[in-house]
């Protein structure tokens, strides 16, 4: 049987969970051991490899990431903003029994130092399934305000 | 009336009155004084390969756009149709034989001239259109660096820079034997002044204070060479607010040292280069990627910093945007310049690893410089050894604030100079 719009939707929910609660080691399990984490910036680029995005994290960029903020040595996440996200509008794009491609909107809002802020993105999830359940295989952020001025992101989108 | 800041109270050699960084006047009239009399830097060759590309950007406030006409000769233009003020492009770059006004079709040339208007027969015999260009800024360019500016009595861009001029040669070395290009940017607002984003670039005291999550996630070999507030590195006024901040001396000629051994964290790019490459050149594209030993800041308003371009566009006296321009070899290997972009991503940026610290580094100092009154913000760091070398200028340890200083006061002659005085007066 197909991997079902609703399984990815539970896990999508999980995922959004553990990042607004900061429970980003938990997080960290959720991808495959070749996942990555994409924050694009040039909307219409495939090849990000070849192309400079705002994250382009495997394993040891992820681990890097998380030890980041929960480390208490970087003064941007001392502590990390706090984050509620919403995800809708979901739509799987291809799905068979072991993998599927699923797109959903996201917005978010960010709390930190009294500046409230805003941030809207088009993300697609490839999941896989695996012994031990979904994994993302690539989680791709893409903004809407990508090719804008942001201001500083000391968390995972 | 409103009574003007005096610049020269508020500036001494070895402090700065906190009010620099937020008062609405003192901002308006370094617009005026700085962003339009002085070189500034609008955009890197290859961000205009051939005949008819564009780009569009600022100088200060004021939309332009840099243009490339046929003959290859460069332009740079006020991004302002004759005829009611409407931008005549909002694309950020392209190709295009002419700039068309959306508004009435007025029709310009790569050059700014004016071409045609429609139903010029309205005009009767008053419309002269030689006289109606774009307005064209003076332009030039030194290394692949295209500067403009507003002030048409300006002098040569190679007088300008001066000594900096050795630094950007040797910052290009980062090509690798072949001509660098921009690959992307990052690009953030911070909400503070630009002037603390300017002081930073020729800041190394901060270094491994801000930077620890950096150096933390990064391997021992990474952290020693970063390790450099102790070291050799010197800080350097080359004049008219330039300055070089060296922090990793052994990489200042990245053709030098050549047969010093290759990085670990390279290691794997140098065995992947050794396929297509002689062992001395793999070093040289290996050198190149780990970019340049130093800061090369550009007054006022763009830096070349270690691996990659920095330039500041002041918004409003409380917030500035700050564009981090990677760089790599154009024609170079694909393999070395996606490493490239992988640090690029690693520490710049609004999600890096370095980017976000800085960044709050600076809020901070626009937030707290509001404390009190008459409190100084200190530049004297590295003041007591500051010794001159034969060439007449200024250096000091790589912790020292001398490039600070260096900016300040060519500030000060900015915002003091008679013609500055009378256009304030105006």
């Amino acid at each position: 049987m197909s991997i079902t719009l609703n399984d990815a939707i539970e896990f999508i929910t999980l995922e959004a969970d553990l990042l607004d609660y900061g429970q980003f080691k938990e997080w960290l399990s959720l991808y495959t051991p070749e996942g990555l984490y994409i924050v694009p910036i040039d909307p219409d680029a495939t090849d990000y490899e070849k192309t400079l995005n705002y994250a382009y994290d495997n394993a040891e960029m992820r681990q890097n990431r998380v030890t980041r903020l929960l480390g208490g040595r970087a003064i941007s996440a001392m502590p990390p903003a706090r984050t509620v996200r919403m995800h809708g509008r979901y739509r799987m794009l291809e799905a068979d029994e072991t993998k599927c491609v699923v797109r959903c909107a996201q917005m978010l809002t960010e709390l930190r130092q009294g500046r409230e802020r805003y941030y809207s993105a088009n993300v697609t999830f490839h999941l896989v399934k695996t012994d031990a359940g979904l994994k993302i295989d690539r989680k791709i952020v893409s903004l809407l305000t990508s090719t804008e001025a942001l201001t500083a992101v000391s968390y995972i989108l | 009336m409103t009574i003007l800041p005096d610049p020269a109270s508020l500036v001494n050699e070895d402090r700065a009155d906190g009010s620099i960084y937020n008062n609405a006047a003192l901002y308006d009239m370094e617009m005026d004084s700085i962003f339009k009399r002085n070189w500034i830097w609008v955009a890197h060759r290859s961000d205009l390969p051939e005949p008819g590309s564009f780009i569009t950007t600022f100088i200060g406030q004021h939309p332009v756009i840099v243009s490339r006409d046929r003959k290859g000769e460069l332009h740079v233009l006020l991004n302002r149709c004759r005829h009611r003020g409407a931008t005549v492009c909002e694309h950020k770059s392209g190709k295009t034989a002419s700039f068309v006004c959306p508004y009435h079709g007025w029709a310009y040339g790569q050059d700014g001239a004016l071409r045609a208007v429609p139903q010029p027969k309205g005009y009767g015999e008053s419309l002269d259109k030689s006289k109606l260009p774009l307005v064209s800024l003076k332009v030039a360019e030194y290394n692949g660096m295209i500067f403009a500016t507003f002030n048409q009595d300006i002098m040569p861009l190679d007088e300008w820079l001066g000594p900096a001029k050795i630094w950007i040669d040797l910052f290009m070395k980062q090509g690798a034997g072949w001509p660098v290009k921009t690959m992307g940017e990052h690009k953030f607002t911070f909400p503070g002044n630009w002037k603390i984003q300017l002081e930073n670039t020729t800041d190394a005291y901060h270094f491994p204070i801000v930077h620890k999550s950096f150096l933390d996630s990064v391997d021992n070999e990474t952290q020693n060479i970063f390790d450099f507030v102790e070291g050799d590195g010197f800080v350097e006024d080359l004049g008219n607010g330039h300055s070089v901040m060296v922090m990793i001396p052994e990489l200042i000629d990245l053709e030098e040292n050549l047969d010093a051994p290759v990085p670990e964290r390279f290691q794997e790019l140098a065995d992947a280069l050794s396929k297509d490459y002689p062992p001395e050149k793999v070093r040289q594209i290996v050198r190149a990627v780990g970019g340049s030993g130093f800061n090369l800041n550009l007054y006022p308003n763009v830096a070349c910093s270690m691996a990659f371009f920095r330039v500041l566009r002041p918004l409003a006296v409380d917030q500035t945007e700050i564009r981090h321009i990677a760089i790599g070899m154009d024609g170079g290997p694909d393999i070395a310049n996606e490493v490239r972009l992988r640090l690029h991503e690693h520490f710049q940026g609004p999600m890096g690893f370095g980017t976000p610290d800085d960044s709050e580094a600076w809020d901070r100092v626009q937030r707290g410089a509001l404390a009190g009154y008459n409190i100084d913000i200190l530049l004297n760091r590295g003041l007591g050894h500051e010794a001159k070398r034969e060439s007449g200028n200024l250096f000091s340890d790589v912790t020292a604030e001398t490039g600070m200083r260096a900016a300040y006061k060519q500030w000060l002659v900015d915002l003091t100079c008679e013609t500055a005085a009378e256009e304030a007066a105006q």
